[in-house]
């Protein structure tokens, strides 16, 4: 068995951009590089066409109409531009005062999600911030307990990027059409891998990225209803009025083309790559925990991408454990390098132990990991947590029966 | 983030690996400190063991083990080769920031050298302290 190191196993972080998607960017650099703004030559209208066909790829891998998509640089932007933008329209008060209106989250949401929320709390609005059950999953329940009567959005990502762990979405979408609040959802772990249709899960704001789906980094889109109800948000860019005033700016041409180009493979193929990657992981997760006791998956067992798994070793530290990885690219729930000492705030959030939280790997595969990868993956994690344990005094104190929560440390 | 060199061969091979026995043994022996420093929640535990000559008063021998990143492996391991052969107040000499030194640990990780500075004094203590 002959595999080719490093192995990259972090796909939840970024992908490699698939060629087919390159292809199709690449005239647009140097032939077709005409501004889609320019109504009155050939240039801008090929840069036009190209924009065009790319709106309706994204619209269709999720369920929408091409007039509700707005080309963005990636979630990130999305995400502010939603929250932000729908906070503000649908305010209660105007800017400057306080309990401007009432808005709900998740704590273990993407940072690109939280901090949008923060902002907002600084400008006079209310936020909630919920924590998911001790499985990662937020439920309709558990939304509906918290609204109040000026709850004007609610935000819960579909699919964590930490554990892979999907949400109630399309029942949390439904409450809040009952409930006339506007409803968004970070799908940036979720667009390209499940099957997504936002009229029918009740999604009136979805944000999605072009990296996270083999297509370029830099470009990203924000799904926002037109119908029923008919959704308004407040462009946070302003300048050439593009993206219908949403979002002013030239268009990324290059980057829209290959989200689109992106999008539509994954339409193509999301099934048969999605059962190919749950078969991987099913594998590496029954090899790794069969090899080694004290292992935790964490998430919800069923309920969580195919493509993702988060492990936690008991008495072992994460960032040595990566040190002893080089070879695989993987991600630790250990954010020791920070000087934060605090181990995942996604983990802590789900009741994890401070020990196993420090202790994590997220491992998430992609389009082109083979099953050699990850059986050879897998026999260097299991010889890296042995070695470490070995090390461990949190091991030996296991195996002599001490309860290592029992003992007074003196936190440092 | 990328590690010295020195840091790594500590982490490739760590010296001094071990126990004197379990905890219930180290704890009985008299001629064995230990100091059990660090906390899981903050990501770092060190345990480090001396066995003190009780004829000369040298540090003989010393061991460790570790739960912690790169940089705490490679502390703790060079504590244990520092303190072997010297005095108790040799060792209580040793400061931080030799380790920092001889590692070249980066700004985000003096609190490893901290912590392996922490364990050797509180070895040394608790070794004192089962002779007074």
């Amino acid at each position: 068995m002959t595999v080719k190191l490093p192995i990259y196993l972090d796909h939840a972080a970024t992908t490699p951009c698939d060629p087919r998607v390159v292809d199709a960017m690449l005239p647009y650099f140097t032939e077709m590089f005409g501004n889609p703004g320019s109504r009155n030559h050939s240039f801008g209208w090929a840069g036009e066409d190209a924009v065009t066909k790319a709106r309706q790829q994204v619209a269709d891998l999720i369920g929408a109409d091409s007039k509700e998509i707005i080309f963005t640089s990636g979630s990130t932007e999305s995400n502010n531009l939603a929250i932000k933008g729908a906070a503000n329209m649908y305010a209660k008060k105007p800017a400057g005062e306080k309990n401007r209106g009432h808005i709900i989250s998740v704590i273990h949401e993407h940072k690109a999600v939280l901090d949008p929320c923060k902002r907002l709390e600084k400008e006079g609005f209310d936020v909630t911030l919920i924590d998911p059950k001790a499985d990662g999953t937020v439920t309709r329940e558990m939304i509906e307990a918290v609204i109040r009567d000026d709850t004007i959005l609610v935000t819960v990502m579909w699919a964590n990027n930490e554990i892979g762990t999907f949400n109630e979405i399309p029942q949390i979408g439904e409450l809040c059409h009952d409930k006339g609040i506007i409803f968004h959802t970070d799908a940036t772990q979720w667009v390209g891998k499940m099957p997504t249709n936002v009229k029918t899960d009740n999604v009136d704001l979805l944000s999605l990225s072009g990296h996270k789906i083999y297509g370029p980094k830099g470009v990203g889109a924000l799904y926002v209803r037109r119908r029923r109800p008919r959704v308004r948000i407040i462009a946070l860019q302003e300048g050439g009025g593009q993206e219908r005033g949403f979002r002013a700016g030239t268009a990324n041409v290059t980057g829209i083309v290959g989200l689109g180009k992106a999008c539509e493979l994954c339409a193509q193929d999301m099934d048969s790559e999605r059962e190919r990657l749950l078969g991987l992981r099913n594998r590496l997760e029954k090899t790794v925990t069969d090899a080694l006791d004290v292992t935790q998956i964490n998430g919800h067992p069923t309920k969580r991408l195919a493509h993702l798994t988060n492990i936690s070793f008991g008495f072992v530290e994460g960032e040595s454990l990566m040190m002893a990885l080089k070879e695989i690219a993987m991600s630790s729930g250990s954010a020791c390098t920070s000087a934060s000492l605090e181990p995942s705030y996604v983990l802590k959030a789900l009741g994890v132990g401070d020990d196993l939280a420090h202790s994590s790997l997220r491992i998430s595969m992609g389009r082109w990991t083979t099953e050699e990868e990850i059986d050879y993956a897998g026999e260097m994690i299991i010889e890296a947590v042995n070695k470490l344990r070995h090390l461990s005094p949190l091991f030996d104190m296991h195996n002599e029966g001490i309860d290592i929560t029992k003992i007074e440390w003196a936190a440092h | 983030m990328a590690y010295s060199d020195k840091v790594i061969a500590h982490y490739e091979h760590p010296q001094n690996v071990g126990t004197f026995g379990t905890q219930k043994e180290i704890k009985a022996a008299t001629n064995i400190g230990v100091g059990l420093v660090g906390a899981p929640e903050c990501g770092d535990v060190m345990q480090l063991q001396i066995k003190v000559d009780e004829d000369t008063g040298l540090i003989e021998d010393a061991k460790f083990k570790c739960f912690g990143c790169g940089s705490a492996i490679a502390s703790s391991s060079l504590a244990t080769e520092w303190l072997k052969g010297k005095t108790l107040d040799e060792g209580m000499d040793i400061k931080n920031t030799e380790i920092v030194e001889e590692l070249s640990l980066p700004p985000v990780k003096i609190h490893c050298s901290v912590l392996a500075e922490d364990a050797i004094k509180s070895a040394i203590e608790d070794y004192k302290q089962k002779n007074a």
